[in-house]
């Protein structure tokens, strides 16, 4: 990669490890886009990331207010991260709605870049802001620099022909082209996705890129900085072939890639609900694998479809968020008593009922292990990190068609929309699982069991095979329907065990840090990064702290007893009122428990994990 | 069922193939039988084999329907058939796949599910039986029930007003709607092979008796002695011409159906653009005068959902070949890490 030559050779180059930029702007600024580009140009020079979006529930607030403002966090390092970091060291803030929402979360005596242009009256009174945030000393303490962003894009594009609507809507790009000078980035993949992105629109592509060029090279032109960064690439990753993905994006592909293992279609029944829709979107673009989308009419239609389509041979899936899953637990409950396998996606966001749909939370961890009317259990696995949506999904599909069952694969909507660089996997590591349909009609039953408890998958179209499955409660020998007494008893119990069995075929979790000790933080979901780190930290410090992430929610890995045995006090943190800690004292009596509940629709920060378990090295 | 029966394939099929092993459990004198009956008739006779079927039901007395039927049976749960059915029918479309629902699974617990596979036109077969109450949960009134039924929820009389199941149908965009009474098998079996052959939904409204919750009550139409008089079978080109001796006839006078000597009858068309002329027929008994309208009351061609959806699988497969894993993992925007 190269960069243009009219670099500022002259201004100091600095060299930093780790640097956390958050832009902020209305929500028709292109924030996430900017953001998403300066993560991808990070990633092809080969730092580590980790991003965190954050934007309004609506989609359009009125322009200028504090409810319109959308932001993208990004951490670049040239060492392993882990979170996309608990404080930006840089706000790039595009009106003063954007500055007042974020400047809590900036570092002590951090940068602060504001685009001017949108700095009148009208814009202050927007966001509520009495007096100028610059001259009232809200900005004390902080390293402030002021460009007119509209003025310069204005200048700069005014050969273009663009209106000066469509002027304005470049600032983005001007924007990023600033950031990319003083981050020493190259402007070339940004360039060559502006190139691809607007293809049927030369005028589009020529202006932004020249408004990309013209923020580069005004950092050499106008005095604003006195030093330039570069942030090396990351030595530590291991060795590989990597590629930036979000959470949803991983999600989907490994979702495919579990039915292709299984050499199966996919049939996904879902219903638009932020933030699972991403997967119906990708989904529905990978026709050629097989794979076939249905927008039904609502969360219950969604998943029955996808019932009825595992029964007739495909894999049957479907994708939702907290309040879907309620209305979907019926039907859950039907695809446990007729033993489909079916994978059913939670992509958690802030409850109870519509709650912060855009927030992320873990509060949906009750509704999925126990939340559906009778006896019914089901196994519920979670991903941690975004990559690792990718091998969850796979695990989530290869529980189902095994055990013949349900399955609930648990995100959050950080990890959903966060991304990170993803080591591509070796083909051959994928281990193949391949379905095979029953046929032989000697001594057929619907109800017969193998050694997992699995019942056998005959699919209608089968020649003499013909049998009915259906909600009742089912004879154990026969199929038929049976009121029986002890015979529901024997089901039930049955059920249970088939479940249970799941633990044969999973591992133990590894432990991290100290094998034993004082403290072992047992995390789930998408808290994995802020307890890595965590761990980190403590174990610099000289702390005696090890960490467990459980994927397998349900079952749990059997090793685990004998893990929590090693340590005084099990930690569990977790994004919601301490809903797993609940659920370890239960299964895990004889160890001590301590719940750190988050219920903020933020992750935790690095730090605040670093405290509690201080705090309980000192009890 | 022995192995070589089903090598023998479709053409030695007889009514008896279709009975299950299990005892019916509908009360006795349910108009449910007469439907089972007439259905287990007629698949026998599509030249269908029998492991091609799939029978899907919701909740509700009709909807034991599936574990009566010697074919492949889902009986799933409250309103949802309709959902369910649409899956199984997307994932292999050579299945022939029929429905069965009741006034209340299908028009209230799912009736969204039901106007939404009309709208879409899923080749699936739909057998609504309207008995005009809820049986399974022992006798309440159902949105089809008429204004002023006393049931045991409503001891002071009904005051919804009730669904037309046909006219809902057509509102939803069905391409196939007909209805029937279980006390007449020979006109059940001739609409079930019309829907049969019917690609896309073939919705089918069923008069049903519910003796013990609410007896009689389409016998004043569809009883033996009084359907000839009471009732006018809506028959594709033929005059619409009703009564024991053949003598009445309708005919469309603007948007009224007025009667007419048999001579004057129109012949009825049930492919028309507009659906008008359908829902007048329906509504034809709100004056106690008329006669009910039976039979087809529209069959139109129409792209069908599931072939729709898997064409465009084929077409994206044709153009971009089968997707291969690696593929998707290793995109353009790597890096490698030495
Ligand atoms: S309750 Fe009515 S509808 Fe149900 S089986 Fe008995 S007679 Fe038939």
């Amino acid at each position: 990669m190269t960069t243009p030559t009219n670099t500022g050779a002259e201004l100091p180059l600095q060299q930093q490890e780790s640097v956390v930029i958050r832009f902020a702007g209305d929500s028709g600024d292109g924030m996430q886009i900017t953001g998403n580009q300066f993560t991808s140009t990070s990633a092809a020079v080969g730092n580590d990331l980790a991003t965190l979006p954050d934007f309004p529930a609506e989609i359009r607030a009125p322009v200028g207010t504090r409810p319109g403002v959308s932001g993208f966090q990004v951490r670049f390092s040239s060492s392993d991260i882990h979170t996309p970091g608990d404080a930006p060291d840089v706000l790039v803030a595009m009106n003063p709605a954007a500055l007042v929402v974020n400047l809590k979360d900036l570092k002590p005596g951090g940068m602060v870049i504001l685009n001017t242009g949108n700095w009148k009256e009208l814009d202050l009174k927007k966001a509520r802001c009495a007096t100028d945030p610059r001259q009232d000393g809200t900005l004390d303490g902080y390293r402030t620099i002021e460009i007119d962003i509209n003025e310069r894009v204005k200048q700069a594009l005014t050969e273009s022909g663009l209106s000066p609507k469509d002027v304005q809507r470049c600032k983005n790009f001007y924007t990023l082209g600033l950031m990319y000078w003083l981050y020493s980035r190259p402007l070339e993949p940004t360039l060559n996705w502006l190139a691809k992105k607007f293809a049927k629109k030369p005028d589009l592509v020529a202006a932004n890129q020249t408004a990309l060029k013209a923020g580069f090279n005004a950092g050499d032109i106008h005095e604003h900085f006195q030093t330039r960064y570069d942030v090396p690439p990351c030595t530590t990753l291991e060795p590989g072939t990597y590629r930036n993905i979000m959470g949803n994006q991983a999600l989907s592909i490994g979702l495919v890639a579990g039915a292709q293992l299984a050499g199966l279609d996919i049939f996904l029944g879902s219903y638009p609900i932020t933030p699972a829709s991403d997967i119906l979107h990708e989904l529905a673009g990978f026709k050629n694998f097989g794979v076939r989308t249905f927008q039904a009419e609502d969360e219950i239609a969604a998943i029955c479809s996808a019932i009825g389509a595992s029964f007739a041979g495909h894999l049957g899936l479907t994708t939702t968020s907290g309040p879907g899953m309620a209305l979907k637990t019926e039907a859950m409950g039907l695809a446990i008593a007729t033993e489909l396998p079916l994978v059913i996606v939670d992509i958690q966001r802030a409850g109870p009922s519509t709650g912060m749909p855009t927030k992320t939370e873990q509060s949906d961890l009750y509704q999925a292990v126990l939340g559906r009317n009778g006896d019914a259990p089901m196994p519920v696995v979670s991903c941690s990190t975004p990559s690792d949506c990718f091998e969850t999904a796979i695990e989530a599909v290869r529980i189902a068609v095994q055990y013949m069952t349900p399955v609930i694969l648990l995100s959050d909507g950080y990890i959903a929309n966060g991304s990170e660089p993803w080591r591509l996997p070796e083909m051959e590591s994928l281990k193949a699982f391949p379905v095979t349909f029953h046929t032989a009609t000697e001594g057929f039953s619907p109800v017969a069991r193998d050694e997992k408890l699995a019942r056998p998958w005959a699919i209608p179209g089968t020649p003499g095979l013909e049998h009915r499955i259906g909600g009742l409660e089912k004879d154990g020998d026969t199929g038929n329907i049976s009121y029986d007494a002890h015979n529901h008893e024997r089901m039930s119990h049955l059920r249970a065990q088939k479940v249970m069995n799941v633990q044969e075929t999973i591992p133990d979790p590894e432990v991290f840090g100290a094998e034993s000790g004082d403290v072992l933080v047992c995390g789930w979901g998408s808290t994995a990064g802020s307890i890595r780190s965590a761990v980190e930290i403590c174990a610099g410090r000289g702390l005696s702290v090890g960490a467990v992430h459980l994927r397998h929610i349900w079952p749990m890995a059997k090793g685990l007893d004998g893990i929590f045995s090693r340590f005084r006090t099990v930690l569990v943190p977790e994004l919601n009122m301490g809903q797993m800690c609940r659920l370890l004292r239960s299964e895990f009596p004889k160890h001590d428990f301590a719940s750190y509940p988050k219920v903020q629709g933020l992750p935790f920060a690095t730090h605040e994990l670093v405290e509690r378990i201080e705090d309980l090295l000192k009890r | 069922m022995t192995q070589d029966a089903h090598d023998a394939g479709s053409a030695t099929l007889t009514k008896k193939d279709f009975k299950s092993d299990q005892d019916v459990r509908w009360c006795p004198g349910c108009g449910d039988y007469s439907i089972l009956n007439s259905v287990q008739g007629v698949l026998a006779d599509l030249g269908i084999p029998k492991h091609q079927f799939c029978v899907v039901s919701g909740i509700g007395c009709s909807s034991r329907f599936p574990y009566y039927m010697n074919t492949y049976g889902f009986h799933s749960i409250h309103g949802r058939a309709p959902a369910i059915a649409t899956g199984v029918k997307t994932a292999n479309p050579e299945l022939s796949v029929w429905m069965v629902t009741g006034d209340g699974d299908g028009l209230s617990i799912g009736g969204n599910h039901t106007i939404h596979m009309l709208r879409r036109n899923v080749g699936v077969k739909v057998l609504l039986f309207n008995n005009q109450i809820y049986g399974l949960t022992k006798g309440q009134y159902s949105p089809t029930s008429p204004v002023g039924l006393k049931t045991k929820s409503t001891p002071y009389g009904s005051i919804d007003r009730p669904f037309n199941p046909v006219q809902l149908a057509l509102g939803a965009g069905a391409t196939f709607v007909a209805r029937t009474m279980d006390t007449h098998p020979k006109h059940m079996e001739k609409i079930f092979h019309e829907a049969a052959k019917h690609e896309g939904t073939a919705f089918i409204e069923i008069f049903q008796n519910c003796v013990i919750f609410n007896d009689g009550a389409f016998e004043g139409v569809a009883g033996r002695k009084v359907r000839d008089d009471r009732t006018v079978d809506l028959v594709p080109g033929e005059p619409m011409i009703y009564g024991s001796d053949h003598d009445k006839g309708l005919r469309f006078e603007g948007f009224d159906v007025v009667p007419c000597s048999a001579d004057e009858a129109e012949a009825w068309d049930p492919t028309r653009n507009s659906t008008a002329p359908a829902q007048l027929l329906a509504e034809l008994d709100a004056d106690p005068t008329r006669p009910t309208a039976v039979g087809i009351f529209r069959r139109v061609d129409a792209p069908v959902f599931e072939e729709r959806l898997n064409a465009q699988v084929d077409k994206v497969l044709e153009t971009k070949g089968p997707g291969k894993l690696r593929d998707l993992l290793y995109t353009r925007d790597t890096w490698q890490v030495d």
